[in-house]
């Protein structure tokens, strides 16, 4: 099998006061980029995503949800980040949060990111977000909504290759 | 650089069909799982069918949270392990449903959460894709991994499924 999946980085916390997990550095020689998280925040709230670390209000997204009983969708422009909702419950620390950032380091265009979220004590999900900036993506930033980031907590970054 | 998206193997329903698609003594030596399907059933009279997904053989003790988009959205949960959809016999033909499983974690000691991606399209009415986000309860790593139809029907010649795993070492 052609090797074209690769582990970039893994993190996982590993004390009580990790409140922002980054990947820096990335390389731009994948042509897409996935990122796994699997965890827990130490409290309901939403966490953020941002890109190059950048804080304007460049960021917009659409979700939709369903909490088992119901369903909602949401638009959000201008904000200052790719918003995760607030899905992560401490009751359960296994949620699984799913990104692929097609096209990541291209200068041209702005980014589009694809989310899927499942947390089978709370919400399922998935969402779209654009950020709007032609950088190539070289930086994420994982930011806790609550206090921390649960202990055991992981993030993968996974480079995949189209050549 | 190593490569982290190991096909660890596959199967491919020949003529006259299957009730079950099984992958059995699965490696421990992965951090995730990936299952890829692309399956359809001789269910009688229906569009769809819907898979259960059972992980070493034990039926019990699985939960689910579920975002449908069919006609219109809707949101259901459930105590059971049927989490996928997929095409049945009256479905436009030739068509296989699209659906990927990623289970995090499933060496560990802990309750096994994953995360269905499900559809089956047809040229009329009753297309269908689901998010599921479901749990078994159990703390026994995952070694075997069963589809059946929750209809008790068979896959059809040419279905497929693709288990991989996945490495963060």
């Amino acid at each position: 099998m052609a090797s074209t999946y690769e582990k970039i980085a893994t993190t996982t916390v590993s004390g009580s006061a990790t409140a922002t997990v980054t990947f820096s550095s990335i390389s731009s020689a994948y042509t897409d980029l996935v990122c796994i998280f699997v965890g827990n925040q130490n409290a309901a709230a939403t966490a953020k995503l941002r890109y190059n670390n950048d804080t304007g209000s460049n960021y917009s997204q659409t979700d939709i949800v369903g909490s088992g009983s119901a369903v909602s969708n949401q638009r959000r422009s201008n904000t200052d980040s790719f918003r995760l909702y607030d899905i992560l419950l401490s009751s359960n620390p296994i949620n699984t949060f799913i990104f692929n950032i097609n096209n990541y380091s291209n200068t041209t265009t702005y980014k589009t990111i694809l989310m899927r979220s499942s947390d089978s004590g709370g919400e399922v999900g998935m969402a779209v977000n654009l950020w709007r900036s032609t950088s190539a993506i070289n930086r994420l930033d994982f930011l806790t909504g609550a206090t921390n980031w649960s202990a055991g907590s992981t993030f993968t970054l996974y480079g995949i290759l189209k050549a | 650089m190593a490569t982290t998206y190991t096909l660890i193997s596959s199967v491919t329903v020949g003529a006259g069909g299957t009730a079950t698609i099984s992958f059995t003594s699965i490696p421990q030596t992965y951090t995730d799982l990936v299952l890829v399907t692309s399956t359809r059933t001789n269910r009688a009279s229906n569009i769809n069918d819907e898979l259960n997904i059972t992980f070493n053989s034990n039926t019990s003790s699985y939960t689910y949270r579920r975002l449908l988009g069919e006609s219109t959205a809707s949101s259901d949960s459930g105590s059971t392990r049927t989490v996928l959809i997929v095409n049945g016999s009256t479905s436009t033909a030739s068509t296989f449903d699209n659906s990927s499983v990623y289970i995090p974690n499933y060496t560990g000691s802990n309750n096994k959460s994953f995360s269905v991606d499900s559809l089956m399209e047809n040229n009329a009415t009753a297309a269908a894709r689901q998010l599921v986000a479901g749990l078994w309860s159990n703390s026994a790593a995952i070694t075997q991994i069963d589809l059946t139809s929750s209809s008790s029907s068979n896959f059809v010649q040419y279905s497929t499924a693709y288990l991989y795993g996945i490495s963060n070492a």
